[in-house]
């Protein structure tokens, strides 16, 4: 049979991001995928060497705009750890509220366009739908929607009075309801299991052979999870990772669907054990950061790394960020051979695909 | 096969969940970071909002009095607002609405204020109590 190569995107009707993949077809299955990367390319770890480490914050929250909060949140716990700066314990609880929000948001706009990638229309309406009360409390608690710039050198910006958090309690219950209505959709529908289920599958070998990091490492079987470390607050919170063992497109499906339940989980738990106190320490007097750091989070897309570096100035010497999806490129490629090509764009979107993380 | 009917038709009789947007707008959230404005009788033209500005949006002519704004390349941020010393700037609580052509806001203020900032910094007993009163009305329509 001829070999075909096809390009898989850049632009693609199903792709919310520009991933561009070359694939080598045999009559319809899959032979090679080769990734192509840099199409949205912006030099953000450059501008290190121009804004000051303060403005830093708001370039990194935009490194990525669905997980804005814990790009910041890395890059502040890294200052923080060069300078000496002790956080306020209300602040790490709110820093865990707000990065959970933010989880819930990415998995629900991934679980959305996740039912898109199969056709499943109104699936995707019902997830977006439930998503628009997460994003309201975002911008009722911070003040903006997706990039809420509320975290700073030393704590965040806001402090919610009880009366919101009691809001917050009672707006989470609904969308835990909105969502308990659709997981009989989501994880038992006969049109979902039968495109999903052992499609690119990855064993727990390969997964922890190529470095697999977030949903698709826990969807194969491995129970690493960056928030295991306990930054923040999560080391109070009694956090355990959410495990499946298949390791196929449907096991990711479940990952994220059950880690969504669980965050709202673990914001009810911050929020009942939320401190009172300060929200931010005052850092006037302290010489900028001397030193060099590395720092890791999770994501809503798996562990994302920083690595800082500062000599005493007020610009950073070096930034370098590594994203989820750059280190589950890689199990991509083992996991599409041997599809049809009508099964890529699932597999594709079940690594959840950030290539704006990616390529910076 | 049917388990997202209950869904549809429970969808059916409850309540729309879109609003016919540009008809009905919801109120927004008092907390919200919105346009950015400046009290121009109040500004001092220090330019701290210019150092800060992680976008560079801010210009401040400090011999002319003059506070310039590129809004389009405002990021609703905030850093300006908490870190103006005379609580000039503030932010409302709507987004800007999109327009066709591009806008300068440029402010020509009144030297004078930035005299009697720094006379009442200099005076050793009173300087508390006028800053209070700066700050309070400043700091209400920025929340």
């Amino acid at each position: 049979m001829r070999k075909t190569v096809i390009p898989f995107g850049p632009q693609h009707p199903v792709l919310p991001e520009p991933i561009h993949l070359k694939l080598t077809v045999e009559d319809e299955r899959i032979i090679e995928a080769i990734p192509n990367l840099g199409y949205v390319h912006r030099g953000l770890e450059r501008l290190a060497d121009i804004r000051d480490f303060h403005q830093m914050i708001q370039v990194v929250e935009r490194v990525c705009g669905i997980c804005s909060v814990i790009h910041a949140l890395c890059y502040c716990q890294g200052i923080e750890e060069i300078m000496g700066v002790e956080v306020p314990p209300r602040a790490r609880y709110l820093r865990v509220m707000w990065s959970e929000l933010h989880r819930i948001q990415s998995h629900l706009l991934w679980l959305g366009l996740f039912a898109d990638s199969f056709g499943f229309e109104s699936l995707f309406m019902q997830f977006w739908r439930v998503r628009e009360k997460i994003m309201d409390i975002s911008e009722a608690t911070t003040g903006n929607r997706v990039i809420v710039s509320v975290n700073v050198i030393g704590g965040v910006r806001r402090n919610p009075d009880p009366e919101q958090i009691r809001w917050v309690l009672a707006q989470i219950d609904w969308v835990e309801a909105e969502l308990q209505r659709l997981e009989d959709t989501m994880l038992e529908d006969y049109t979902v299991k039968k495109r999903t289920v052992g499609k690119g599958v990855l064993t727990r070998q390969q997964a922890y052979e190529l470095g697999a990091v977030g949903p698709v490492l826990r969807g194969s079987g491995v129970a690493q999870d960056a928030r295991q470390t306990g930054y923040a607050a999560y080391g109070e919170l009694h956090f355990e990772p959410v495990v499946e063992t298949d390791g196929d497109c449907y096991a990711r499906n479940k990952v994220r669907f059950r880690e969504t339940l669980a965050s709202i989980d673990l914001i009810r738990r911050a929020i009942h054990r939320l401190p009172d106190g300060e929200v931010r320490t005052k850092i006037k007097g302290i010489k900028p950061p001397q030193g060099e750091t590395v720092n890791r989070v999770e994501q809503p897309r798996g562990e994302l790394l920083y690595y800082l570096k500062g000599s005493g100035q007020k610009t950073l010497d070096r930034v370098r960020i590594r994203t989820p999806t750059f280190a589950n490129i890689p199990p991509l490629l083992v996991m599409l051979p041997g599809h049809f090509l009508s099964d890529v764009p699932v597999v594709t979107l079940s690594i959840d695909p950030c290539i704006s993380c990616t390529e910076r | 096969m049917f388990r997202m009917t209950p869904n549809i038709v429970r969808n059916l009789v409850v309540r729309k969940s879109t609003r016919m947007y540009p008809v009905e707008v919801r109120e927004p959230f008092a907390q919200v970071r919105g346009e950015l404005f400046n009290d121009i009788e109040r500004c001092i033209f220090c330019g701290t909002c210019e150092v800060k500005c992680p976008s560079q949006c801010i210009q401040v002519d400090k011999k002319a009095c003059i506070w310039t704004c590129d809004p389009f390349a405002c990021v609703f941020c905030g850093v300006c607002v908490d870190t103006c010393p005379a609580k000039s700037l503030y932010q409302k609580t709507k987004y800007r609405s999109p327009t066709g052509e591009r806008i300068i806001i440029s402010q020509q203020g009144q030297p004078r204020k930035k005299d009697k900032a720094k006379d009442r910094a200099g005076e050793s007993g009173t300087p508390k109590g006028s800053g209070e009163e700066k700050a309070d009305p400043g700091g209400d329509p920025a929340t």
